[in-house]
């Protein structure tokens, strides 16, 4: 890293370059330690070069910031391999693929049967044809109502363009609209107070700025008609709209979050450390390491989902501690007389490898969400790996080498700092069957409330009201209709067949039976289609209202129907290209997805009950989110266990004890139990987010017990102190750190319940919940758990004066 | 559905279209000739190619021919629609021509009949006859932009090119490419008339040397490329009407296309108005 070249000019007069006092004031260390004190020696000694090199590596990684782009799909939630996905893309091969912007407007004077507000419905109409990427606009104004008149068939507008409105007229609309099953519940309330105007979009997904585009356009249209009818309500939703908001949400976090997250580390670290540069120090390597790993997913070309998007933060609040138990030990040693250079070296002595490996399990814990079946959450946990590793790096290079620029300065201390711990480890110690007991009983009594937690995932909740698609689709849905679908093909037996009156009789009894079920508002059927035209081509005899009974006449509706659609409408969005399959959608009150579920398997089992050749799985993005907590659960479980396995083996590895790595098992996995038992005891519901809080906080709360085993064994070892006193030293040298860090660990997610996204928001507080949990187990269960399995053992050496730290 | 007319200005002034019919004989005579004239503007040019199109198809009276027309979505489905069409030519340019639709095939619709008479700027005359209803039914309607029994066609595609369904601009002329290679076309704007119509405008590629329609670039609502169409196989009948046998519509927004092939073309066989009436729909085999 260093070239020796290079810095001979630039700084001959290094004071205290000796390699003597390289051992630092307590002596000789282990094996480990005797690298890494030349290591940091060299560090000190090409600190310019040390600092350039590191700014200019930060800088150019992220300078890929620029490539920084917001996935608009909510299709990214989905891996390829997606059951529910592939199912859902099958239908939309066999049929269209439309997005949609549905603009939802009330008048706030009650009734949309007026002339201003249908002449407004209209105009309205008439304008959303100009968005970006529609192909079909529909709305009540335009729906191409049908009537006979003796052996003439009449096709037109349902709200003419010309001529007056008169009351009376008005009324016959009315009444048209609040009977034709392809307009009430769907573009008309039945109470007739809120209308919507349905824009059906054929994005070409070449670009992820087509979906911002159509939005941006709809939002001036909206803009425009607000300004005109200030009396009308307006609401923006459908797919595009939630598209977009995906990319809304994770702009707000990234906008939001990070600055509060500076915030309370600059803050944190003030009051811990005491000490400005060691702030500034922490902030620069926190933010190189940010820097680089979001600019390298500039380079690799990710594009940011809301989970992704929380990457820098999660970043900034991992990466702080490994400063802190650098800085801690340093300005430590200096309060005790240590020179700034001898306790640089020092503090690189004690905690090179414990940081190490903290990082290293860190990293591994997220790196284990490449085992999620949601790719949003493989990037987070990629991009946070890169950044736990560039803060190890940064940490162990960029952060002594500008501290031996900078001036550091601090009281000289004769008194402990510890007076807390040594109590605490006393405590700890003198009631240690009582906390194993505790913690034990503690555990279980949380553990019961898990299986009370409830799977949901309504994507619309995922986010916050403050997400003005979130209000927008809640408006909808409590006025017009369901946001949520799910839909179904049924095949028919041979080409042409849809049209067979038996297979007819059948689908038709099937949306009945669909109407009926709980949750269900719309059913859209090209059934009703076909009693409207048999009731047509008989003179508007409501007798004739119903299904044509041979297969020649239901094929020449069908012809007719097809002849009389309007611009941009065919029937491919429910019929198949040869006439063997018909789809069926279903739309949605609120449901959880819990009764999605039960819904999809209770038609799927109707059908292959009553119409065994049409058995079918239904379908749409509302199942695939129905699934995707479970699915991500345990494609997570797999992943989570081999991050356990393998931080486990690390910890085994570093520790050089299998008993005590073996041991370290407990208080690394009770954590998320406490906290899962927790969120079930208070809040029930949770979504996606969950299966993967268990990953990222394991390689998190390990570091707890990391330092903390660290600490003891070393005093076990090298100090054979008794396990008693090797619990007290333990608590003296890192009980302190452990604490700071947690509480920055416990900050920075509770942060992310400020997201705009609730996946973010369940994330956040599970992990800072865990993380507490962690600090608590690591305190009062470790301890007595380690005094339980070790206190047999017979030690020869004396007992040595302890020191109060840093060593 | 109709759309408001003043939110497409038109380039044509409504100056030049009374003064077109007026000096469209003089123009067409100079455009004939290979001359181009000084003062002719790209709206008089434009109009004066189209008028030239017109009047060399003048004067076919009748034709009839088959058409398969296959529908193919973007995956690749297809299915297969057989028909034959006859086409009465009403010589008066305010009218537009008659046609009659026979279905052949699915079985299911076989002998189903659609009987148009195209109006200019006005809605279409329609009639259906449902064979297994045995009705004739009377169809209004203003809609003369959606599909085509299905097809990526609309009505205002396939039947009946009048003139003056259109204002008109001449852009440019340059080879007229592949579909027609070694020809050079004119390329000229087209601005349909229709209030109802659902394209703001068309771009059409015409061969220099027989006036034949080779390519049409159809622009929606909000003047996106929809559809491009494309006409290959000319043949020409009686010495003078070129008829294409191929016809390939591809929807650039919904990856959709159709395809025409005409086959068997006869002409003047001796249909008349007689023949083209609502009543006969029902004996049509």
């Amino acid at each position: 890293m260093a070239d020796p070249r290079e810095t001979k000019a630039e700084d001959g007069s290094l004071p205290g370059a000796d390699p003597a006092m390289s051992a630092g004031p307590r002596g000789p260390g282990n094996g480990a330690d005797r690298w890494i004190v030349p290591y940091a020696w060299l560090m000190i000694r090409f600190r310019w070069l040390v600092i350039l090199l590191c700014l200019a590596a930060a800088a150019g990684f992220a300078s890929g910031g620029q490539f920084l782009g917001f996935s608009t799909d909510y299709r990214v939630f989905f891996s390829k391999e997606n059951p529910q996905l592939n199912a859902f893309e099958a239908m939309q091969q066999v049929y269209t693929k439309d997005d949609n912007i549905l603009f939802v407007l009330q008048p706030k004077a009650g009734e949309v049967f007026t002339e201003k507000t249908l002449r407004a419905v209209q105009d309205l109409t008439e304008r959303s044809w100009q968005l970006p990427y529609s192909r079909r606009v529909d709305s009540i104004t335009n729906f191409q109502h049908s009537y006979a008149e003796g052996d003439d068939l009449t096709v037109e507008d349902l709200v003419p363009q010309r001529g007056d409105l008169t009351p009376e007229r008005i009324a016959a609309i009315r009444a048209v609209a609040l009977s034709e099953p392809l307009l009430l519940d769907r573009l008309i309330s039945p109470d007739g107070r809120t209308t919507g105007v349905n824009v059906t979009l054929t994005l070409p997904g070449e670009s992820e700025a087509e979906v911002p585009t159509a939005m941006a356009a709809a939002r001036e249209i909206v803009a425009a008609f607000e300004a005109a009818n200030p009396e009308i309500t307006v609401a923006t939703t459908g797919l595009v709209a939630l598209n977009n908001a995906f990319s809304e949400a994770s702009f707000v976090d990234l906008s939001t979050l990070i600055p509060i997250m500076y915030g309370i580390i600059i803050a944190g670290l003030l009051i811990f450390l005491r000490s400005v540069a060691g702030t500034v120090v922490t902030v620069l390597v926190i933010g190189l390491s940010a820097g680089t790993a979001m600019g390298l997913t500039g380079w690799l070309g990710i594009n940011l989902t809301p989970p992704s998007s929380t990457a820098p933060t999660i970043i900034l609040t991992l990466a702080v501690a490994d400063s802190i138990h650098l800085l801690v030990t340093l300005l430590h040693a200096m309060r005790h007389g240590a020179s700034k250079q001898e306790a640089i070296v020092e503090s690189l002595r004690v905690n090179f490898n414990p940081v190490f490996l903290t990082s290293l399990t860190t990293a591994i814990g997220f790196l284990s969400l490449n085992f999620s079946d949601a790719p949003p959450f493989r990037d987070l946990g990629n991009i946070t790996a890169i950044g736990v590793l560039a803060a190890f790096v940064y940490s162990v290079t960029f952060l002594p080498a500008f501290l031996a620029v900078v001036p550091l300065r601090v009281k000289q201390q004769k008194k402990a700092d510890s007076d807390v711990m040594q109590t605490l480890a006393e405590f700890v110690l003198r009631r240690r069957q009582f906390l194993l007991y505790g913690m034990s009983a503690l555990v279980i009594a949380l553990a019961v409330w898990i299986p009370r937690i409830e799977l949901n995932d309504q994507f619309v909740n995922y986010f916050d009201p403050s997400i003005p698609f979130r209000a927008d689709t809640d408006f909808a849905m409590e006025n017009l209709s369901g946001i949520y679908q799910i839909e179904f093909s049924l095949p028919a037996a041979a080409e042409g067949g849809i049209s067979e009156p038996d297979y007819l009789a059948k689908v038709d009894a099937f949306s009945d039976w669909l109407r009926e079920q709980p949750g269900v508002v719309h059913v859209q059927t090209i059934t009703d289609i076909f009693r409207r035209l048999n009731k047509n081509m008989h003179a508007d005899d409501p007798e004739w209202y119903r299904l044509p009974d041979e297969r020649d006449l239901a094929a020449q509706y069908l012809l007719l129907f097809e002849m009389s659609l309007p611009y941009g409408l065919d029937l491919n969005n429910q019929i198949n290209v040869d006439k063997s399959s018909l789809r069926f959608i279903a739309t949605l009150e609120n449901i959880t997805t819990r009764e999605a579920r039960t819904l999809k398997q209770d038609s799927e089992a109707w059908i292959t009950d009553n119409i065994p050749a049409s058995a079918t799985e239904a379908t749409s993005p509302f199942v695939m989110f129905a699934y995707i907590s479970e699915r991500n659960i345990q494609s997570m479980l797999l992943g989570t266990g081999l991050a356990l396995v393998l931080i486990s083996f690390s910890l085994i590895v570093f520790l050089r004890s299998l008993k005590v790595g073996l041991l370290s098992i407990v208080p690394n996995v009770i954590p998320a139990v406490m906290a899962f038992g927790f969120w079930g005891l208070l809040v029930g519901e949770i979504g996606l987010a969950s299966s993967v809080v268990a990953a990222t906080s394991l390689g998190i709360i390990v570091d707890d017990s990391v330092h903390f085993l660290s600490k003891y064994l070393r005093a076990r070892r090298e100090r054979g102190a008794s396990p008693e006193d090797a619990v007290r030293y333990a608590f003296a040298t890192v009980g302190r750190a452990l604490s700071v860090t947690s509480a920055v660990l416990v900050a920075g997610f509770a942060v992310l319940a400020l997201s705009a996204f609730q996946l973010n928001q369940s994330l956040g507080l599970l992990t800072a919940l865990a993380i507490f949990a962690a600090l608590v187990a690591d305190f009062l269960l470790l301890p007595p758990l380690l005094l339980a399995i070790d206190k047999e053992k017979k030690h020869a050496d004396q007992p040595s004066a302890l020191p109060q730290a840093g060593d | 559905m109709p759309i408001n007319p003043q939110r497409f200005p038109r380039p044509v002034t409504s100056k030049t279209l009374l003064a077109a019919p007026v000096l469209g004989p003089a123009l067409l005579l100079l455009v004939a000739a290979g001359t181009p004239a000084q003062a002719e503007t790209p709206e008089e040019k434009g109009l004066a190619i189209a008028e030239e199109v017109d009047r060399r198809d003048l004067g076919f009276g009748d034709s009839a021919s088959t058409l398969k027309m296959v529908l193919t979505n973007k995956q690749g489905q297809s299915s297969t629609r057989e028909l034959r069409i006859q086409t009465l030519e009403i010589p008066e340019r305010s009218e537009g021509d008659k046609s009659l639709v026979v279905f052949d095939h699915p079985r299911d619709i076989e002998g189903t009949a659609f009987l148009s008479f195209t109006k200019i700027l006005d809605p279409d005359d329609q009639w259906l006859y449902l064979p297994a209803l045995k009705r004739v039914k009377r169809i209004s309607s203003a809609n003369k932009s959606g599909p085509f029994v299905g097809s990526e066609f609309a009505y205002e595609d396939l039947l009946s090119q009048e003139v003056d369904k259109y204002s008109y601009r001449w852009l440019r002329d340059e080879p007229c490419g592949e579909a027609a290679q070694g020809l050079d076309c004119f390329v000229i704007e087209r601005f349909p008339r229709y209030e109802n119509s659902g394209y703001t405008r068309q771009v059409t590629w015409i061969d220099q040397q027989e006036y034949r329609p080779i390519r049409i670039d159809f622009y929606d609502r909000k003047d996106s490329l929809l559809k491009t169409l494309t006409l290959r196989q000319y043949n020409q009948y009686l010495d003078q009407y070129w008829r294409a046998d191929d016809q390939y519509m591809v929807n650039h927004q919904t990856g959709k296309t159709t395809r025409l092939t005409f086959d068997a073309w006869e002409f003047r066989v001796g249909v008349n108005e007689r023949d083209f009436n609502p009543n006969r729909l029902k004996r049509l085999r």
